[in-house]
């Protein structure tokens, strides 16, 4: 059975704060994060935005392409790390949301980074294995990186969403690879509202070990090399990463730079592959050849091939682009504003 | 407000769901046991349209208890395209964008929360486009 | 029905009387009813208040203040209308009276408001609108008579100085009523340059959050010079109306459907028009209110409510004196009593007990309370006997 990717949609914030406006606060050096990270802003959720609220909006951009109804729908899977409940899914209020309720199976995930792309996986066996007609797969989250810390000039807000089926398809998946092993670069214990990561060790040991680890074993497992695919995107934590790991690859930069958003994005976690991706559907022609591979700590790496069908025409313009959505209507924002926002500062009661 | 209150609308703040009489057509949302228009008392449901355009405003400085950490918000009489008005909170607008006649679309926001450990009560708010 | 004569009138000074509790605000001011008229019983009594569940945790209030009023076992009701409590506790008066039910009626009104935080206030006041739909995406009570300024400044011209003229002259008007919660006088600058609550409204365009009571004694008119001490005011009409709970529902929003129908009802059962209102309260707990409801009563055309006021006609000497109390606005807005302070006001209009604020001849006169954004409307007419 051909499987694969009927309707996508993604959402965004409309604020922003530029690094030099971290920089400034924290006495830092914004030439040397914008050089060496590659990063010039970063989305900013509202106060009144949180993983719930981005992800419905994705997955309603989601349903617009995918032109079918909402009770089809016999999954919804969110995955993030910043689930506005510890204990009430993200899902149940997504699949309300959209009218998918009651005859679903729901469930939250995380990993790390990797968490939307676990959901596209494990929504795409479902369709597969025919215990479910469509599947809506989620990654969105409303990271946040402690004051000062090198995370807080990337960790930003978003979602995508996808919903995986087996006719109508926008997208075929034809390949799907995980690799994973127990690497503790980054983590947040319950109760604790900032992260901690091991600095450096986050790199070479974590990032590219699993990136390069999935990749090479789809690649392999395809028989196909970097120079087959049109675009390829993978996790985005800053804007050198990606790109380096696409380089070490034998990608070129015109194959990444389409699903490259993290320069004015920032990392959007759960969000970040998921929404590169929607970034290539949005602009893809039929025939092409997609290569993504994500990455959540602690650690793993989920990687796909994708090939672009005929219908994807007719599906781009019914929803939002991703691209319009990051350069259009940015409300910037100023420290002292964006503290509130993210309520690293609180109103006297 | 109790966790039932809430859900008990979600078909209205999650969905737009909304009641077309049957006798006159008349969209009503919320939805209604009777029409007040024509005394129908059977409905039809429907999705309403999410887009609109604002017929009044204002910015609300200073907010009732449950929104005192919001404060200021904008507010706004909305007639969403298939006839209902609402009132809801404006969200991201820009300068020149809370003006009367401005088109809107809803958007699936948290209104308030029941403080830190309460229940998180979502619905929609207008954002400009 | 029997006509029905307002025989007594009590009410002390409007403000946040910190040492006086719920009880204390409307038993003082009955006691002062009672003498006013000179009566030696009560047949059954009213009292109007919107919310001593919110502002004073106390609910039940009819049986309270027959008890601490020493008036038990007279029936004793609660009425409950918003900021209309006071009027529609009138009206229930007024009916209990006319239909030969009781004789001797007391109508008294109450609110306690400054037990609780100024954001408490806001929530408790907020519970007037609709709770569903407005209320829960955070809107308050200056937040939507703002959006109504607004449509009415969009429609008609309206502007920022004809709504601060309201409050110039409502706290001129004040000045001069030693019952004022604040009777300093005031400028449009004053209003203009006043912290911002809800745009284009000012803390100045709005009316403060108020402790007291008032409090009328109703009997037969036919009765009235037996029984009382000073002259009758006959109640020659009662109005009342309703109309959508959310304000988003009217369709048009610069019009106060349930003012325009309830004073309708009240000229017509009082074989009154506007033009011989020679004195009236009004509803001012915004100054776009008061403006409204000129037009509403048909003192104004539709529209030209905001230049009358601005051109002097509603002050006193004027076309039509309006709030000659001070209004909502500097005599102070006890929600529930409002309706009540406001018929006060006019029986000692009518009685030419007024002194520097007097309207000289005034003989028939209004009142106008509303609810909410005008969900419940209340008028009444009356004349000096
Ligand atoms: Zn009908």
């Amino acid at each position: 059975m051909t499987v694969g990717i009927v309707g996508y949609g993604a959402h965004l914030p409309r604020h922003r704060i530029k690094v030099e406006e971290i920089a400034k606060v924290w006495g830092a050096d914004a030439p040397s994060y914008k050089k060496g990270l590659e990063l010039r802003e970063k989305s900013v959720p509202a106060p009144d935005q949180d993983v719930i609220t981005l992800a419905v909006e994705a997955a309603r951009n989601a349903l617009a392409r995918a032109q079918i109804g909402a009770q089809e729908i016999g999954a919804v899977y969110v995955g993030s790390e910043s689930h506005p409940y510890a204990v009430k899914p993200t899902g149940t209020v997504v699949a309300e949301a959209i009218g998918a309720v009651p005859n679903c199976h729901c469930a939250d995930f995380e990993f790390a980074c990797k968490a939307g792309s676990e959901a596209m996986f494990v929504c795409t066996g479902l369709v597969k294995s025919g215990y479910i007609k469509y599947g809506l797969a989620i990654g969105a989250d409303t990271s946040q990186g402690a004051p000062g810390d090198a995370l807080e000039y990337s960790a930003s807000a978003g979602a995508a969403a996808y919903i995986m089926g087996s006719e109508n398809l926008v997208a075929t998946i034809d390949l799907q690879h995980s690799f994973m092993t127990d690497t503790p670069d980054f983590w947040r214990r319950e109760y604790q509202h900032y992260p901690q990561h091991a600095g450096r060790y986050t790199g070479e040991p974590a990032y590219f070990k699993h990136t390069l680890g999935a990749s090479k074993a789809l690649l392999e497992k395809s028989g196909m090399k970097p120079a087959d695919f049109d675009f390829a995107v993978f996790h985005q934590p800053n804007g050198k990463f990606p790109m380096r790991v696409g380089k070490m690859l034998g990608f070129k930069r015109e194959q990444l730079e389409t699903g490259w958003l993290v320069p004015l994005l920032g990392n959007t976690y759960s969000g970040a592959s998921p929404l590169g991706l929607t970034a290539i559907l949005d602009i893809a022609k039929p025939g092409n050849k997609i290569f993504m591979c994500s990455y959540g700590s602690g650690s793993g790496s989920d990687a796909f091939i994708l090939t672009v069908t005929d219908r994807i025409r007719e599906a781009q313009d019914r929803a939002v682009k991703t691209r319009k959505l990051l350069d259009e209507n940015k409300i910037y924002l100023e420290y002292g504003e964006y503290a509130k926002f993210r309520k690293k500062i609180l109103k006297a009661e | 407000m109790s966790s039932p209150r809430s859900w008990r609308h979600y078909p209205q703040r999650y969905r737009y769901e909304a009641a077309v009489c049957t006798k006159c057509g008349k969209v009503h949302f919320p939805p209604r046991l009777i029409c007040d228009a024509c005394k129908g008392r059977e409905f039809t449901t429907k999705t309403m349209a999410r887009t609109g355009k604002i017929l009044t405003h204002t910015i609300v400085r200073v907010g009732p208890s449950n929104f005192a950490d919001q404060s200021p918000f904008a507010v706004a009489v909305v007639e969403m395209d298939d006839g209902p008005r609402i009132t809801c909170q404006v969200a991201d607008w820009n300068q020149g964008q809370l003006t009367i006649g401005q088109k809107v679309r809803l958007e699936f926001r948290k209104i308030y929360d029941e403080g830190a450990s309460g229940i998180i009560n979502y619905g929609y708010k207008a954002v400009p486009i | 029905m029997r006509d029905v004569a307002i025989i007594g009138v009590g009410m002390k000074k409007c403000g946040e009387l910190w040492e006086k509790s719920l009880r204390d605000l409307y038993v003082e001011s009955a006691l002062d009813a009672i003498d006013d008229a000179g009566v030696d019983h009560i047949d059954s009594m009213y009292v109007g208040c919107m919310s001593g569940g919110l502002f004073a945790g106390q609910e039940h209030i009819g049986a309270l203040m027959a008890d601490y009023l020493g008036q038990t076992p007279v029936p004793a009701t609660r009425v409950e209308s918003a900021c209309a409590s006071g009027g529609a506790a009138l009206r229930a008066g007024f009916l209990e009276v006319a239909s030969g039910m009781s004789d001797i009626v007391l109508v008294g009104g109450v609110e306690k408001m400054t037990d609780v935080s100024g954001d408490e206030a806001t929530y408790a006041l907020a519970t007037a609108s609709d709770q569903e739909w407005e209320a829960f995406n955070g809107i308050t009570f200056p937040g939507l008579y703002a959006m109504m300024a607004v449509a009415h400044m969009h429609k008609y011209g309206t502007t920022s100085e004809m709504l601060a003229s309201v409050a110039v002259k409502n706290h001129a008007n004040g000045s001069k009523n030693p019952l004022a919660q604040f009777p300093m006088k005031i400028t449009v600058e004053d209003v203009l340059s006043s912290v911002m609550v809800a745009d284009p409204l000012h803390i100045l365009d709005c009316s403060p959050i108020t402790d007291g009571g008032a409090a009328l004694i109703l009997c037969p008119a036919d009765q009235a010079k037996k029984l009382a001490k000073k002259a009758g005011v006959k109640i020659l009409g009662c109005g009342m109306a309703s109309d959508t709970i959310a304000y988003h529902s009217r369709g048009d929003l610069t019009t106060l459907g349930a003012v325009v129908k309830a004073a309708g009802l009240a000229y017509k059962m009082s074989g009154k028009g506007p033009k011989e209102i020679q004195v009236c309260e009004v509803h001012d707990c915004f100054t776009i209110a008061e403006i409204i409801v000129s037009e509403d009563l048909g003192f104004f055309e539709k529209g030209k409510g905001g230049a009358a006021v601005k051109g002097g006609e509603t002050a006193i000497g004027g076309k039509i004196p309006i709030n000659t109390s001070g209004g909502l606005k500097s005599k102070g807005h006890p929600v529930g009593a409002t309706g009540v302070a406001q018929a006060v006001e006019i029986v000692k209009q009518l009685r030419g007990e007024c002194g520097d604020r007097q309207v000289k001849g005034a003989r028939v006169g209004m009142t106008q309370n509303m609810g909410g954004t005008g969900a419940s409307a209340v008028v009444h007419i009356m004349e000096v006997m």
